[in-house]
């Protein structure tokens, strides 16, 4: 049975048997990772907290026939400690889990990008302080772009005319020009139009200059984006506190 | 694959929660050698819990009333309610006899990734119970891991403005685990040491 090391991200836990986990890891080197924790309910045990949703851990595991071991457990970032003295980081949060292993399709398959952009934005939101509901919609564009979806703001989605443009539709891929604008479109403020962009490009200064009508709208559109991509809904996303 | 009714019943052992198909299978032919009288034991109790146990009316625990026993003692201090996520939490607390108030059994914790938001717990029925004022102090006593400290999170900025003392476990207990399986003593130590949460 080979052993192996590697960081990841805790997705997601669910009991098993009396005592056991099972824990879905995002990790760097080996994607979605679906693994069994032993004995981590009783409170002796010296895994603790380390194998929380949330928590940045660095693991060694053990190949099993079905699901691997967890043998080992460090933290690396104890984030989970930070999203759940706050309601807001921990609904946006747990979006934000629940987008990572959907989109990581699956076991195994080394997912890189996809891995930075989770840690990347746990820390925006739990060690920087960037607003939760904003790091949440600029984490769903880019991991929508990553998995090969990406939004245009700019330009025509269509006929990649320069903007800016005025319709919004996510079934075209973003924004569209007077001559490609097709029914059912929205026509989101010129302000929401930059505020997406720079959500998706991670640009922090423009975002948090914005006001709260332009958020709301911004992350109104950024769900129908991502709700048209998924072919089923997340559950977690009706139950995401909004400011 | 088993014929018909064996398989049958690996098939309802192995959705109980826990069991696997390997386990259910060894429980299947458990059963199958054991004591006849043994068994009809084993399913006439399991019909009749399903028959007479329900949930207090009052703070959702098992009762095989309309209220649990606990809410109907009147030694029981009216004046502070300790809130847990299940009845074995109940169960667990009871054993330290460290704490003579009353219960509310939320039914889980606030959990978005399978779906259970505020409206999927006992959360009305705490504030109803809370409004005539009877309750000076709420002990938030959900489990020491994420979902339990969440929850607990929403619970105490919905209760604080109520004027209501909010008490948290102290910490002590293992973050991870689940209350049923902290020791008595862990547990009673906990309750003693309990703090005033700020928000
Ligand atoms: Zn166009
Ligand atoms: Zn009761």
């Amino acid at each position: 049975m080979g052993l192996y090391r590697d960081e990841a991200v805790v997705l997601r836990t669910q009991k098993l048997g009396e005592a056991d986990r099972i824990v879905t890891l995002l990790s760097r080197e080996h994607g979605r990772i679906r693994a069994v924790a032993k004995g981590v309910r009783r409170t002796t045990s010296r895994f603790g907290s380390r194998l929380e949703p949330f928590t940045h851990v660095d693991l060694q595991l053990a190949e099993g026939r079905s699901l691997d071991v967890i043998t080992q457990a460090e933290t690396l970032h104890p984030f989970g400690a930070r999203v759940g003295a706050d309601y807001e980081r921990y609904t946006a949060g747990t979006v934000m889990l629940e987008t990572a292993e959907r989109l990581v399709v699956e076991d195994k398959e080394p997912a890189l990008q996809q891995f930075l952009l989770l840690v990347g934005a746990l820390r925006a939101m739990c060690e920087q302080d960037r607003p939760a509901g904003q790091v949440l919609d600029s984490f769903l564009l880019r991991s929508l772009a990553v998995a090969g979806w990406a939004p245009s703001f700019d330009g025509c989605a269509r006929c990649g005319l320069e903007g800016p443009h005025r319709a919004f539709n996510p079934a075209q891929g973003g924004m569209l020009c007077a001559t490609c604008r097709v029914p059912g479109s929205a026509s989101p403020a010129f302000e929401t139009v930059a505020l997406l962009g720079a959500l998706l490009a991670g640009d922090w200064d423009v975002v948090e200059a914005s006001d709260v009508r332009h958020r709301r709208e911004a992350t109104g559109l950024v769900a129908a984006y991502l709700s048209w991509h998924l072919e089923r809904g997340l559950k977690s996303i009706a139950l995401v506190e909004r400011v | 694959m088993y014929e018909g009714i064996v398989q049958d019943l690996i098939d309802e052992l192995g959705r109980l929660p826990g069991v696997g198909p390997k386990s259910a299978q060894r429980i299947a032919f458990h059963l199958l050698s054991a004591d006849p009288v043994d068994v009809r034991r084993l399913a006439q109790v399991l019909v009749e819990v399903k028959e007479r146990v329900r949930f207090c009316s009052v703070c959702g625990n098992v009762a095989e009333e309309e209220t649990c026993r606990i809410c109907r003692d009147p030694r029981r201090d009216p004046s502070v309610l300790c809130v847990v996520e299940e009845s074995k939490d109940v169960v667990a607390i009871e054993r330290t006899r460290e704490f003579r108030g009353r219960y509310h059994v939320l039914g889980g914790a606030i959990s978005p990734i399978e779906g259970i938001g505020p409206d999927e717990l006992r959360i009305r029925e705490l504030m109803t119970r809370l409004a005539d004022g009877a309750v000076t102090e709420v002990i938030l006593a959900t489990d020491p891991n994420l979902e339990g400290e969440a929850t607990a999170t929403y619970l105490t900025r919905l209760l604080k403005p109520m004027g209501l003392r909010v008490t948290r476990l102290a910490s002590g207990l293992p973050v991870g685990g689940d209350l049923e399986y902290a020791d008595e003593v862990t547990l009673g130590r906990a309750f003693e040491g309990r703090r005033a949460v700020d928000d």
